[in-house]
């Protein structure tokens, strides 16, 4: 059977087809049988948090696929509703069915979904996408049944042809059997368990009874993305296809004022310049053709409303904010009154840059429109949403535009994007060519590293009282920057009193005993558009109270992991996590000769991370971290191996950015444009690292994000111990580290 | 004018201007996707080919140069050192998002092809152009010393 043969029977059959007004067509398990094979999708029974009123707005029917497809030639095809760009959703995903239906692995297989908002809805979200973590987290269940429900059916078409009962048949690793001897494959019994009626309840396995969860096995990417045919949006070749790159403004607000395209008009592969709202497009029959054209294109810009202060200008006026009280996100007791009391007082405060997330892919995105439908391939990210500005760009019904998920080469936030403005202006852009070839969009590496949608600047002041004892008796922490949520359709999910969640997350849920604590939020408003990275608030708030805590504890004249243990008594997977890094990288031992180590501690997207850095001071100021232990604590680690590489991943994603990441403006213009000067971390920088998993039951919670932010502080707080120099500006190539005389 | 070039052991006859950098040959004239883009500008290994059995970056080498040369791609690579480094990409799940990694590949192999047992360092100075953005370098390197082992 093939995938559109199926597609197009469970549309006709999809008893809700084109049926508006029907807001949940998928709340009861569905099966179709297209007479070769089982297809199986099920809606589980979870609560919508949001997004409902959106949703309901969708024809439903539109999907097509539901989650798992038994082929009979005994492929087990497991429908993916999150991209995997990288952090492992469809080997996960795959894994929850596999686990269910008791499949062998080599017969899995796995397909990216089309883009439904109600059947592939991310239950944290309401829609379609994936993001905050939650990828894994929010599919546990939804998968599991999905294999569980199949698994069922396929015991009863064993048991109606053996003649025996259900219970009497044993599925493992993909085969089917009873005691007598007798065996068939899932796909030999596919089709006749496609004709019996689907359970209305199934039991789930109990941890004890996982083959595949917990479990380290294959990925089922690796082959394609080892031998290169693992196919990206911008491997994307079509019959006609154009290629086009895009002349945005240097500054962020400008416009297009005029342009003159007769140089790019003659350069050759040229096909056609255009202007869209984002700029001047340059159409091409290849991709070098497109760039090349663009360097020959002569654009004026309308600068009036663009945003021109530099990154010095920015800088100041958010210091200047340090001073005056912000919108409070936490106040537990009377912080001001405690430290007014306090015997020691420690003041920091600190700064950290804008960041662009450079995922190794740049943006693109495909589209082929012909005035009364379209196509669209592109790394989706938050389908919902990329779908929905694609039809209000384009004039078009969801139903008449098809959103196709591909791999993606890396994000870490970049393609989640409230205003899809990527998929916004490769629509745009087809739009206005209005003939019905499909056009390729290309950012090139200056486009991604200028091209805004940064991690915003923060700066932030953290005051704390300890007491003659070395107690903290207050904590003061004063956060400035922009709203990353204010103004997109996720605000009203997420600002609440002036306070954007995001902002704040990982301050104001300090998990240390402290009686006294105070957390402040003052949002400023600039012009240069900023998005989440990759761990979001905890990209900022984990250095600056965890950098903070080893301030304190030195003032306290305690060791830093004692110090915290003993602030967090009734925080017991905060502190499992810190014990067990502990433990592993032998804090209570001496360091390797001439290496120092420093820890940090810091729960994001409901995991629990604690990493010890180790440090060696080079000649001139310069350091190298040469190893680094972390421990997580995530609830199930459904495939151990994919977190062990979430957590080597995210520990380099989070240090490139800690020694020299940092976008600057200049009157308003990104002073940096490609890996030259936006550098990136390498091979040479990368420490040894060794990551553990805190065994437990719990549902599994995030691993994509956890792990980055939390080796700032921890290598901060080496470097500190050895130097006595705080890392209060980020990144940390702003200053030299010399070794000398411990000073706070 | 037409460029003739041997690729991936077969001979081909390049349209491409003469200064169209390699990459994009690869890539759109002749459907090669495996080499990837990542800066053209010598600053991320993601384009990383051989020419002649050395490793150069595609983005650098205009058409016209590989005029009577051979070039080998992520497509193409299946000497004993590519199926070495292959496999152990594929036994340590090295690839993340992946983009990276036909690049890294690409390098590994030129590396192990000219020293069979590298050290880390050795592993820093032949893999430091090569960017990977997921940061999946503690297991390109563990990759490269399992991919020693049967060279
Ligand atoms: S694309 Fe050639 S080195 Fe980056
Ligand atoms: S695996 Fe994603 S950039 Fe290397």
């Amino acid at each position: 059977m093939t995938a559109s043969s199926s597609l197009t029977d469970i549309f006709s059959m999809a008893p809700q087809a084109g049926a508006a007004a029907m807001p949940q067509p998928s709340r009861r398990s569905f099966l179709k049988l297209s007479g070769s094979g089982l297809i199986l999708g099920l809606a589980a029974p979870i609560p919508d948090l949001g997004g409902a009123a959106q949703a309901a707005a969708w024809p439903a029917g539109l999907a097509t696929d539901p989650f798992v497809r038994i082929g009979p030639d005994n492929i087990v095809t497991v429908i993916i509703k999150h991209l995997d760009k990288g952090q492992g959703a469809a080997t996960g995903l795959a894994t929850l069915v596999a686990e269910e239906l008791d499949a062998g692995w080599t017969q899995i297989r796995t397909e990216f979904a089309p883009s439904d908002p109600i059947i592939y809805k991310n239950f944290a979200f309401g829609v379609q996408g994936v993001g905050g973590s939650t990828g894994l987290a929010n599919s546990y269940e939804q998968y599991r049944r999905a294999g569980a429900t199949a698994r069922a059916m396929i015991l009863a078409a064993a048991a109606k042809e053996w003649g025996v009962k259900p219970s009497e048949i044993a599925i493992t690793n993909g085969v089917v059997s009873i005691k007598s001897g007798k065996t068939a494959t899932l796909g030999a019994l596919a089709d006749a368990a496609a004709k019996g009626p689907v359970p209305s309840d199934v039991t789930l396995k109990t941890p004890d009874q996982f083959v595949y969860i917990g479990k380290k096995f294959p990925r089922v990417d690796s082959a394609a993305k080892t031998n290169g045919t693992a196919k990206f949006t911008i491997d994307q070749q079509m019959e006609g296809m154009l290629v086009c790159v895009i002349a945005r403004p240097p500054k962020f607000g400008a416009t297009v004022a005029s342009f003159y395209a007769t140089a790019a008009e003659k350069s050759p592969g040229v096909v056609a310049i255009l202007q869209v709202p984002q700029g001047v497009a340059v159409l091409a029959k290849d991709t070098w053709s497109a760039i090349r054209g663009r360097q020959a294109l002569k654009v004026s810009w309308d600068e009036s409303k663009a945003e021109k202060r530099s990154t010095a200008d920015l800088v100041s006026e958010y210091r200047a904010l340090l001073d005056k009280p912000g919108a409070v996100a936490r106040k537990d007791g009377d912080a001001e009154a405690a430290l007014a009391k306090a015997a020691k007082i420690v003041t920091a405060d600190f700064e950290f840059p804008y960041l662009a997330h450079a995922p190794m892919e740049p943006l693109d995105c495909v589209v082929r429109y012909d005035g009364s439908s379209a196509e669209i391939w592109t790394g989706s990210q938050l389908q919902t949403v990329d779908h929905g500005t694609a039809c209000s760009v384009l004039g078009l019904k969801p139903e008449a535009v098809q959103l196709h998920t591909v791999w993606a080469g890396g994000s870490f936030g970049r393609r989640a994007i409230a205003d899809a403005h990527f998929v916004a202006e490769a629509c745009a852009v087809a739009k206005a060519y209005g003939k019905p070839v499909p056009i390729k969009v290309i950012w090139t590496r200056e486009d991604d590293i200028k091209g805004g949608y940064y991690r915003p600047i923060y700066v932030h002041r953290v005051r704390a009282g300890l007491d003659k004892d070395g107690n903290v008796i207050a904590w003061h922490h004063r956060i400035v920057g922009q709203s990353i949520m204010a103004g997109t359709p996720f605000e009203a999910m997420s600002v609440k009193n002036g306070i954007d969640a995001t902002s704040v997350e990982g301050a104001n849920t300090l998990p240390y005993a402290i009686p006294n604590l105070t957390v402040e939020l003052h949002t400023m408003k600039v012009g240069i558009p900023v998005l989440w990275w990759r761990s979001v608030g905890a990209t900022h708030n984990a250095h600056a109270t965890e950098h903070m805590i080893d301030l304190l504890a030195k003032e306290a004249g305690q060791d830093p992991v004692a110090f915290r243990l003993s602030l967090l008594k009734d925080k017991p997977r905060h502190a499992g996590v810190l014990k067990l890094a502990a433990d592993k990288a032998g804090w209570n031992t001496a360091p390797p000769p001439g290496t120092t180590r420093g820890v940090a501690l810091h729960e994001s997207f409901r995991s629990y991370v604690a990493q010890i850095a180790e440090v060696t001071l080079k000649p001139g100021g310069e350091f190298k971290v040469t190893r680094v232990v972390s421990a997580i604590d995530c609830g199930v680690a459904v495939n151990p191996d994919v977190v062990h590489a979430q957590m080597e991943g995210g520990i380099g994603y989070g240090l490139g950015a800690a020694l020299r990441g940092a976008i600057t403006l200049k009157g308003g213009e990104v002073e940096q444009a490609n890996f030259d000067t936006y550098e990136p971390l390498r091979m040479s920088d990368m420490p040894a690292i060794e990551s553990y998993i805190v065994p437990s039951a719990e549902a599994p919670t995030g691993v994509g994000e956890p792990g980055t932010p939390v080796v700032l502080p921890a290598v901060a707080n080496a470097l500190f111990r050895a130097t006595g120099q705080r890392t209060l500006q980020l990144p940390m190539n702003k200053q030299k580290y010399q070794s000398g005389p411990l000073k706070a | 004018m037409s460029i003739s070039v041997n690729i991936n052991g077969e001979k081909r006859k390049l349209d491409a201007a003469p200064d169209t950098p390699l990459l994009w040959v690869l890539r759109d004239e002749l459907g090669l996707t495996g080499t990837k883009y990542g800066c053209g500008a010598a600053l991320c290994g993601a384009c990383s080919v051989h020419l002649d059995g050395e490793v150069v970056r595609s983005c650098q080498i205009q058409a016209q140069d590989v005029e009577g040369r051979t070039v080998t791609t992520i497509e193409g690579a299946d000497d004993k050192v590519a199926q070495a480094v292959k496999a152990a990409w594929n036994k340590l799940d090295v690839a993340q998002c992946g983009y990276c990694q036909s690049g890294q590949i690409m390098s590994a192999i030129g590396l192990l092809s000219q020293n069979a047992k590298p050290t880390n360092d050795d592993i820093d100075k032949a893999m430091d152009g090569n960017v990977c953005r997921c940061a999946t370098y503690h297991r390109i390197r563990a990759a490269i010393h399992e991919a020693a082992k049967s060279v």
